[in-house]
């Protein structure tokens, strides 16, 4: 083959060198940051979450590999650059650790088919498939997806062991979910509030910083541990696999009307530090609204975007019959992104912001 | 000096040092010199020798056409074996017109134009006219005469001439060599232009990783108060002139206008050392120096080469290929074109030849974009490439065309950092070429159209014109037989 005449690669035009950086590592590079916090989920939620997790990624995989097959197309390459498998592992961190096998696959399935193959595969979708599964599963399973448990370390006594854990997982053993059910801070709190009971006299309420720390609470798999979560994100922002404006919008978008509420009324209003260290705000605003697909991609729209969900998300929280709204606000954001996209885009060298050209100088 | 920030850009892996310690070293003539007569941009050259004619050194073979063309001279002295089609260094590799010169080895001297004593007392006319007589152009790799763009001076006043010597593309390392060995030459082209312009500044602007282009160019300068040499920023693509022009300036060139609109003109230091010989010693441009590098070459150099010399022959001059090339690339990589064969001659735009390895390559087919931005980020002109590739593929150019696409310079980056090796810059360029083409139609329609009226009109005219005659010529006819009618009568 003469040089320069290789018809196998894609045409032979400037420039003649690429980054060494591709799709599958930037993928590798997120599932690394997420591993913390995985890890110290399956720690305190034992067997029963490690079974959940591998059955959430196996069935989006899996709905990627039928879709793929249906289309004709090769299931190998896309398969390969791991989004399918960063998907269903963002979703099982965002489901009770204990929930039943058929959770995880009606999620797993939902996100890659539903949430992204259908829209033409990677890089095509409106919303990011690992909160429209989540919320059909909220939607469509109330009772299983909000059963939290209380943390129990894999190697206490009382937790289930391998083969138990498994039969958790399966639905075989219903565990004694009375003894060891909990409820999650954002949930606990509704509940009292609407029972008339102001914050003040709750106790949980406050503790949400040292809980957060060791992620020893009730909440879903991987979002208990929020400074971890928050770790994974900064190596993101290290990395420059995410840029700061979304995550430091959402988060401030969270805090600020949080704390000025709080100011106000200490008895209704949760403080900011609870609401920014519980449910999946950290998890959210470092690995869901950062999803590149869903998200606008100039600095300008990011701020707009993750103001936006970070807003909607405390407006959920707050006022609505959900304790927790950060898939909510996630899923109404990216329906935006593209007119924020449209709307925010860089101003062109040479031209103003309306692409008029700029007058000279001179 | 105070520098100003450029919009985004990228660190590419330079592979300067491939290349970059290799003093410059002189071909031996080759046998036979492939001379085309298009190595600019404009009209090609008009060959004046024809088969069978014997030449000298210097010697003016063909001469320049229009207001914006460049003559070619004889790089050594022989005899002219052919004018005929010979494959161009262009990807298409269709053949143009070309001088075949089969050098003597005499290499004799023709008779030069007289050298200019001192330039500084000589009228800018002359010294362009010795400029565009010398056959120089834009050594950048632009290759547009230079001649043409020293006559920016008479319409605009000028401040600044700028002297590119970024080198901002990977692996070329001609122009740090160059600025290195022959700073004094480049630094009096320099003034001389500068002279001509009428800028009463020289800024002479290099990338911080060639320190000792820095050195030497500084101790050249050093007694002309009024030119200053500059360490920009290693970043990528840091010697696009309007990019360097905000680099040292902050201003931004307006949409389709010039730096020069800004009072900056931009040249080459390769440029600036040819109108150093042209006017110090009447030399035209016969020889360039390039860089021969890549992973796939055995002993990369930089060298200087007369025009017209067969690539294969740089290629054996450095020892061939030690593995085989997955791409050969005539420039650098960033903007470089892909060479269709060894088999094609060095022309004055040609700053460097690089043969790639796979690694180097790293061709992977192309994925589907997961819109991560990065490309939006590092635009240097503020573009969406994301968005306008997305419209291109769907052949919408006119919103291509509103995003911005015209003002993309081509650098590359979009390409180079996507992680989806999508191949976006390519998609630009084809929609400049579309666009551009639609442009010319429509005015071509247009003219067409203003054509047929005006013929439609002068037809009217014309008829009116010949009824108005007609009615004049049948009045006076009436007239008449009235008049005889009523002497008939009276009689």
């Amino acid at each position: 083959m003469k040089p320069g005449m290789n018809p196998a690669v894609a045409p032979v035009a400037a420039p003649h060198a690429t980054t060494a950086n591709s799709v599958g590592r930037v993928m590798a590079t997120v599932m690394t940051a997420l591993l913390p916090a995985t890890l110290c989920g399956f720690w305190l939620f034992g067997w029963p979450a490690i079974y959940l997790w591998i059955v959430t990624v196996g069935a989006a995989m899996l709905g990627e590999i039928l879709c793929l097959r249906l289309g004709g197309r090769a299931a190998r390459p896309a398969l390969s650059d791991g989004s399918a498998i960063l998907t269903g592992w963002l979703l099982a961190l965002s489901l009770p650790p204990w929930a039943p096998w058929w959770i995880g696959v009606f999620g797993g399935l939902f996100a890659t088919v539903m949430g992204k193959q259908v829209f033409g595969g990677l890089g095509q979708n409106l919303f990011n498939p690992a909160m429209a599964a989540r919320v059909a599963l909220l939607i469509s399973f109330p009772v299983q997806m909000t059963a939290w448990v209380a943390p129990l370390p894999i190697n206490a006594a009382a937790a289930p062991g391998i083969i138990e854990g498994l039969r958790i997982t399966l639905g075989a053993l219903s565990p004694a979910l009375d003894n060891i059910s909990s409820a999650s801070l954002l949930g606990h709190v509704k509940t009292e509030l609407s029972r008339g009971i102001d914050l003040l006299h709750l106790l949980t309420a406050g503790h949400a910083a040292a809980d957060s720390l060791s992620g020893a609470r009730a909440g879903s798999l991987g979002e208990t541990a929020a400074w971890l979560i928050a770790a994974g994100g900064v190596l993101m922002l290290f990395l420059r696999i995410i840029t700061w404006q979304i995550p430091i919008a959402m988060l401030a978008a969270v805090a600020l009307p949080a704390a000025l509420l709080h100011l106000v009324d200490p008895g209704r209003y949760l403080d900011a530090g609870s609401h920014l260290l519980s449910g999946g705000v950290m998890l959210g605003a470092f690995f869901i609204a950062t999803d590149y697909v869903t998200s606008p991609n100039t600095p300008r729209g990011q701020l707009v975007f993750g103001a936006g969900c970070g807003l909607l998300t405390y407006v959920i929280r707050t006022w609505s019959g959900y304790p927790e709204g950060v898939a909510f606000a996630v899923l109404l954001m990216n329906s935006l992104t593209p007119i924020i996209d449209s709307s925010f885009r860089p101003r062109v060298y040479g031209r103003d912001r309306k692409g008029v050209a700029l007058e000279p100088i001179k | 000096m105070r520098l100003f920030p450029i919009r985004g850009g990228i660190h590419p892996d330079y592979r300067k040092e491939l290349a970059s310690e290799q003093a410059i070293v002189s071909l031996p003539m080759p046998a036979t010199l492939y001379i085309p007569l298009q190595q600019h941009i404009g009209a090609p050259a008009e060959a004046q020798v024809a088969a069978g004619d014997l030449v000298k050194k210097g010697q003016l073979i063909a001469r320049s056409q229009g207001a914006v063309s460049a003559p070619q001279h004889a790089p050594t002295s022989g005899r002219i074996s052919a004018v005929t089609l010979v494959p161009a260094p262009h990807p298409s590799g269709l053949a143009q017109l070309t001088i075949i010169l089969e050098a003597d080895g005499r290499d004799e001297w023709g008779e030069l134009p007289e050298a200019i004593a001192d330039p500084f007392a000589a009228p800018a006319q002359a010294i362009k006219d010795r400029v565009a007589a010398s056959g120089i152009v834009g050594m950048g790799g632009a290759a547009f005469p230079s001649a043409v763009k020293l006559n920016l001076g008479i319409q605009l006043k000028l401040d600044i001439l700028l002297i590119n010597g970024a080198e901002c593309e990977p692996y070329l390392t001609c122009d740090d060599r160059v600025m290195r060995e022959h700073a004094a030459e480049v630094i009096d082209g320099a003034r001389i232009m500068a002279h001509a312009l009428g800028a009463p500044r020289v800024v002479v602007a290099i990338e911080d990783n060639k320190r000792q282009a820095l050195a030497a160019m500084n101790k050249a300068a050093a007694e002309y108060p009024n030119v200053a040499v500059i360490a920009v920023p290693v970043q990528y693509p840091m010697g696009s002139e309007r990019h360097l022009t905000q680099a040292i300036t902050g201003l931004e060139t307006p949409a389709k206008k010039l730096t020069a609109d800004l009072g900056v003109v931009v040249h080459n230091v390769a440029t600036a050392r040819a109108v150093h010989a042209a006017v110090r010693f009447g030399r035209p441009l016969l020889s360039r120096v390039l860089t021969v590098s890549g992973g796939a070459v055995r002993n990369p150099k930089n060298i200087e080469v007369p025009i017209g010399t067969k690539v294969a022959e740089l290629v054996a001059f450095c020892g061939g290929f030690k593995s085989e090339p997955s791409r050969l690339v005539n420039g650098g990589p960033m903007m470089g074109q892909p060479l269709p064969s060894l088999d094609v001659p060095v022309v004055k735009g040609t700053s460097g030849i690089l043969a790639l390895t796979p690694a180097e390559v790293n061709d992977a087919q192309a994925g589907p974009c997961i819109r991560c931005g990065t490309c939006v980020t590092i635009c240097p002109c503020g573009l969406s490439p994301v968005e306008m590739a997305a419209f291109i593929r769907k052949d919408k150019l006119d919103v291509a065309a509103r995003l911005g696409v015209q003002d993309c310079v081509s650098c590359g980056s979009c390409s180079w950092i996507c992680p989806s090796h999508i191949p976006l810059v390519h998609y630009f360029n084809y929609a400049k070429g579309m666009l551009m083409e639609q442009n010319r139609e429509e005015r071509k329609i247009e003219r067409t159209k203003t054509l047929a009226e005006a013929h439609a009109i002068r037809l009217e005219q014309a008829a009116l014109a010949k009824k108005a005659a007609m009615d004049a010529k049948l009045a006076a006819a009436k007239d008449k037989a009235n008049a005889v009618a009523e002497e008939q009568a009276g009689a």
